[in-house]
């Protein structure tokens, strides 16, 4: 297929920009098969280049025959574009609307794109189990590096290599895969160094009504306990929920059969629910009445911030299972791969200091959301202004970048990286020129060649200019485990603050008044 | 000491609210001015201690198995929680507090028992630090279009206002009275502030005493007057800053609002902020939804919308960005009151100031104006504050408001304030303590004998400035500098955590930025005084950058061998790493970035 088919009219002439915030800018707008672009030609004034992928929806009004169309992205911002003529604005509201909704993966932007920087590192290798799993030697020896999905075949959404047991033969895994979720049996997703206690993660195992039992199942998550010792089972739904899933082949694990696992049920909300608290919650900032008692009941209404308290409280359970307990932990939900990665992934930023450095992020983004299968392409297919019926979308990630941002507030010194690059990778999440975020598994990435015919998204980042751009200045590295409080009181709403830049240059005049110091010394000694 | 039943108790409990676990066991002791808690435990001597004039209530509870419960809450929103052993002990401890809390004559206050060690002259010149005048005549005043005047000097005319007051050059002593006896209280309109640039004016009065039909001629040529004192403009606003039905329901008792028939050229404004029963309600039940145990963010939301707080912390912004925008872009002088003009329109005139002008922003521009419009213009301090036992319907967070305004505005413009939070806070805890003489009373004629025998909070918080400088200050920023353009979008006003569940130490956040900062520049400063010092003694240093390193070397070379000159401490957190790694030309880029 030809995009030049879709674009009717691929440049109109005296088009004026509306952002908020920002001067409105008057200029020629131009659609290419990825982007609609809007430039002044002047120099000095910022161009617009929007990815087509990155529109949730449009509006078109018209007064007479100046059309307008607003514009909302996905990545939240809402931008108004007006066009004078009719018939120009119809077309190009006809080819936004239908160049932002192509369906195959194979005509998205990444695979178009190259690079106008040089590629220093390639990000495609920057993570790599096997290299992970060295690190994980260097502390034990108690587990092994299993080739048991290499194919896929075992569990679609896992790695071709995931860390098992040292004594469970991937014989045993095959078994234990047909007894859980999505053949996702359970696998090592953090070894805390302190204590030698391990988190896991699985899919719910699929008991079903009749209290079907794996004795594999059993010997597998046994055997990652200390003799004499109990672990926690965290199921993160709740036990209703939990029961229910029974009826459907799911289920729950038994005392009776897992007599050395303390079962506890939380309660984080899913999918279509959280779909729906972030439409409310983007619907209640939007709102031009300025009505305090509106903005707050609109704010509670939209459970927002109950998920955000909700996911924290079960990651610090979690964490603290762990670091005070001194326990194992098994981590699941239904499929796992929304709920159990929030948890598993923010205990290991409190636990682990290592996740809070710029790259130590990246590399926990990718074990334990893409590596660990987390469906980015369902759930980041539409945002807060979509009109069309939603799907599989929720905002899972910006709910895990939005707890992280709230540690982040608390410890603003523990971080290397400041809250841009939560945004940066929100962003990317939902539209990118990265071919990082494409797909729902590993299997999908390797089918889509992702790494041979995209750039990964770490190839940018890890980049000297970049890494500088998204460094907290006042980061102290802290090799301490981190407690925050979820108290409503100590939860904020994530909003677009300078607040990080005001500090940014508040250091910077202080590197330069220490810059004079020296150069002082400088020349005090050459005269 | 009278009061005093029981001097001290034995094994009583200082429960903690989040986390039971937590209580700790001590010594309970009262003394004429403070409750102490001593902890028993060995080797730590944690003491904590609570001034009598700061609590604000008591509450016996149900006996439990740790005791009898004594809940006190204070003025400073701090909650304490103890559980004594005997019910008699409960009870003495009880009747003794309660009597103490609440003083029956201002010479009971604490501000007349609190001796520092300073002489009575240094005492004097605490009081002489603040000077008002001094702030007019930054103002620019007086000058052609306003003058100083002496009516009100024996406080004849109104006995809430000041002495001195400013009022429109061509208002005559006949219309001043005249104006002032329509007014309630007789507040007469008068300048609160004065912008230079353009000639306009804030003026502030109590409501007039209209009722359905009054009129007065002299007050209408006093506002005649305020008009003609701003040669710019054609007519000038006055705004009542009461809801309409509040206003209107005053004209069945004589008073009202002004007719806009009767006065030439004004336009009239109601803005619509609650009174102080409202505002009282309305911070109590927020500060119910402060004490939940563990709510949930439901709880939290849903009670603080409830409570309608931040809805009364909008009005009073929203009022003033009305005034500051009549002010600063169309040049029109505002006239503004409420009933008697001393709650709302201080609460209105001074959030204005500090939108206008930036020295209201600084440390000692906070003060003078807190001076100014609260102190000076009789906000009624001691019945607001419940200093004396009284009308508890007199009492109300008026000031708090103000306080809280400022702090938004604080969050919304991080760079645009010298003090920090830390200072809120602390005029905030001291306005109720009575420690210091400056809130003691009502108005100015009340407060004339109180500054013989007591100390001067901003002399204090001058003194140790140094803990309420804000490091993010920067009075060359363009956002910093005029007018302070806030949005007022609902989303935009936070909950001020740091200030009503200051006492709550698990909720704020682990690591604070502002120390982190000032500590750097502290010892930066530091720094500077050193490389002063080994200038003086010609002490040579070459500086080498080590170009396989990101770290600097310092090598001290030159005849003299000492070790080096300076050398950050193992607590000195500057990442000089972090300064050198960037290198010279790295530092002029980021220069050249945030200059841009």
């Amino acid at each position: 297929m030809e995009f030049a088919e879709l674009i009717k009219t691929p440049r109109v002439d005296g088009v004026v920009l509306h952002r908020p915030f920002l001067p409105t800018v008057e200029g020629t707008l131009c659609l290419t098969g990825h982007h609609l672009i809007l430039s002044s030609r002047q120099d000095n004034t910022e161009e617009l280049w929007l990815l087509h992928s990155n529109i949730d929806s449009i509006e078109k009004r018209f007064v007479g025959s100046l059309g307008s169309i607003i514009v909302k992205c996905k990545d939240l911002r809402v931008i108004q574009l007006d066009i004078p003529g009719m018939e120009e604005c119809l077309n190009i509201a006809s080819s936004i609307e239908a160049l932002s909704t192509l369906d195959s993966v194979s005509l998205m932007y990444p695979f178009f794109y190259r690079p106008m920087f040089e590629v220093i590192e390639d990000g495609w290798n920057s993570f790599l189990p096997e290299d992970a799993f060295k690190d994980l030697e260097s502390m034990t020896d108690e587990w092994r590096l299993s080739e048991v999905n290499k194919d896929f075949s075992v569990c679609p959404s896992y790695p071709p290599l995931v860390a098992v047991p040292k004594d469970i033969d991937d014989e045993t895994l095959r078994k234990v895969a047909t007894f859980r979720h999505g053949g996702r049996f359970p696998v090592l997703s953090y070894y805390h160094k302190k204590n030698g206690m391990v988190m896991m993660r699985a899919g719910q195992p699929l008991t079903g009504t009749n209290g079907r039992r794996c004795k594999e199942d059993e010997k597998l998550i046994n055997a990652t306990l200390r003799p004499g010792k109990r672990g926690y089972i965290i199921d993160t739904r709740t036990i209703n929920v939990a029961q229910q899933a029974k009826a459907r082949g799911g289920g729950i694990e038994s005392e009776a059969n897992y007599p050395q696992w303390r079962r506890i049920h939380k309660a984080i909300e899913r999918s279509n629910v959280l779909q729906e608290s972030l439409i409310k919650l983007v619907e209640a900032c939007n709102d031009q009445s300025h009505n305090m008692d509106r903005w707050l009941s609109k704010l509670e209404a939209s459970n927002w911030q109950t998920h955000v308290k909700e996911i924290l409280t079960t990651a610090c359970l979690a964490a603290q299972c762990i670091d005070r307990e001194g326990a194992s932990v098994l981590v699941h939900g239904t499929e796992g791969t929304d709920t159990t990665l929030q948890v598993t992934s923010l205990a290991q930023i409190i636990l682990d200091p290592s996740c809070r450095t710029i790259r130590g992020f990246q590399g926990l983004v990718e074990r334990e959301w893409l590596q660990a299968g987390h469906p980015f392409q369902q759930r980041c297919a539409q945002s807060a202004y979509s009109n069309s019926k939603p799907r599989q979308e929720a905002p899972v990630f910006l709910l895990f970048l939005d707890c992280v941002w709230q540690i982040l507030r608390q410890f603003p010194c523990s971080f290397e990286f400041s809250e841009s690059y939560l945004v940066l990778l929100f962003e990317h999440a939902y539209a990118s020129q990265f071919g990082t975020f494409l797909g729902n598994s590993a299997a999908e990435r390797a089918k889509l060649s992702l790494p041979e015919k995209t750039v990964s998204l770490w190839s940018w980042v890890n980049r000297h200019q970049e890494i500088e751009r998204l460094t907290n200045p006042l980061f102290e590295a802290n090799s301490l485990v981190i407690w925050p409080s979820v108290a409503p009181q100590s939860l904020l709403l994530w909003e677009d603050s300078q607040y990080i830049d005001v500090i940014y240059i508040t250091i910077i005049i202080i590197i330069i008044i220490l810059f004079t110091i020296s150069k002082k010394y400088y020349y005090d000694i050459n005269a | 000491m009278e009061f005093i039943r029981l001097p001290k108790v034995e094994n009583v409990k200082l429960l903690d609210r989040v986390s039971p676990r937590r209580s700790r066991v001590g010594t309970l002791y009262l003394t004429a001015t403070h409750t102490i808690f001593v902890e028993n435990e060995a080797g730590v001597r944690n003491e904590t201690w609570v001034l009598h004039s700061l609590v604000c209530s008591l509450e016996k509870q149900a006996a439990t198995s740790s005791g009898y419960p004594l809940l006190i809450h204070c003025k400073n929103f701090q909650v304490l929680h103890f559980a004594i052993p005997r019910e008699q002990e409960c009870q003495d401890v009880h009747l003794s507090l309660q009597r103490l809390s609440q003083p029956e004559s201002y010479e009971e206050l604490y501000c007349f028992s609190y001796k520092p060690n300073v002489d009575d002259e240094e005492r004097q010149n605490e009081w002489d630090f603040m000077n008002l005048k001094a702030d007019y005549s930054r103002m620019g005043l007086p000058n052609a279009h306003w003058k100083l005047s002496p009516a009100n000097r024996n406080y004849k005319v109104s006995d809430t206002y000041p002495a001195d007051l400013f009022v429109p050059e061509s208002a005559t002593p006949p219309v001043i009275v005249g104006s002032s006896k329509f007014r309630s209280r007789g507040r007469f309109p008068t300048l609160s502030y004065y912008s230079k640039e353009n000639h306009a004016a804030i003026c502030r009065s109590s409501q007039p005493l209209s009722g359905f039909s009054a009129r007065c001629l002299e007050d209408e040529q006093m506002l005649e007057a305020i008009l003609r004192s701003n040669p710019c403009s054609d007519f000038m606003y006055v705004v009542d800053t009461r809801p309409k039905l509040n206003a209107i329901a005053n004209r069945a008792a004589g008073k009202g609002y002004e007719n806009e028939d009767n006065y030439s050229n004004i336009k009239f404004q109601f803005i619509g902020i609650e009174n102080i029963h409202v505002m009282r309600n309305s911070q109590q039940k927020m500060l119910e939804v402060c004490e939940l145990r563990s709510p949930s963010m439901s709880d939290f939301l849903e009670g603080l919308e409830s409570s309608g707080w931040l809805k009364h912390i909008k009005a009073v912004l929203d009022a003033g960005i009305f005034i500051t925008k009549a002010v600063a872009e169309e040049g029109v002088s505002v006239l503004v009151h409420c009933s008697d003009g001393w709650d709302r329109t201080a609460q209105v005139c001074s959030v204005a100031c500090v939108l206008l002008d930036p020295y209201y922003r600084t440390l000692q521009g906070l003060m003078v104006l807190i001076e100014k419009d609260w102190i000076s213009f009789g906000h009624k301090f001691s019945h607001r504050c419940n200093h004396l036992v009284g009308d508890p319907k007199e009492v109300s967070p008026v000031i708090d408001q103000f306080l809280e305004c400022v702090w938004q505005l604080m969050e919304q413009f991080p760079c645009a304030f010298e003090f920090n939070e830390r200072f809120l806070i602390t005029i905030h805890s001291h306005i109720y303590s009575c420690q210091y003489g400056n809130f003691i009373g009502n108005n100015q004629r009340e407060r004339i004998q109180v500054h013989q025998r007591t100390h001067s909070l901003w002399s204090y918080l001058w003194t140790n400035r140094t803990d309420y400088i804000n490091p993010l200050y920067r009075p060359d920023h363009s956002q910093t500098q005029g007018l302070l353009r806030p949005s007022t979008a609902p989303y935009c006003f936070k909950f001020w955590r740091g200030l009503y569940n200051r006492f709550d130490q698990g909720i704020h956040p682990r690591q604070s930025v502002e120390d982190y900062l000032r500590t750097i520049q502290e010892e930066t400063q530091q720094l500077e005084e050193q490389l002063a010092s080994h200038k003086q003694v010609n002490f040579k240093l070459p500086l080498i950058m080590d170009p396989d390193s990101d770290e600097a070397v310092y090598s001290a070379r030159g005849s003299n061998d000492q070790t080096l000159p300076f050398q950050p401490s193992s607590s000195a957190r500057i990442n000089l790493h972090f300064f050198f790694a960037c290198g010279v030309f790295a530092t002029h880029t980021l220069v050249s970035k945030c200059l841009l």
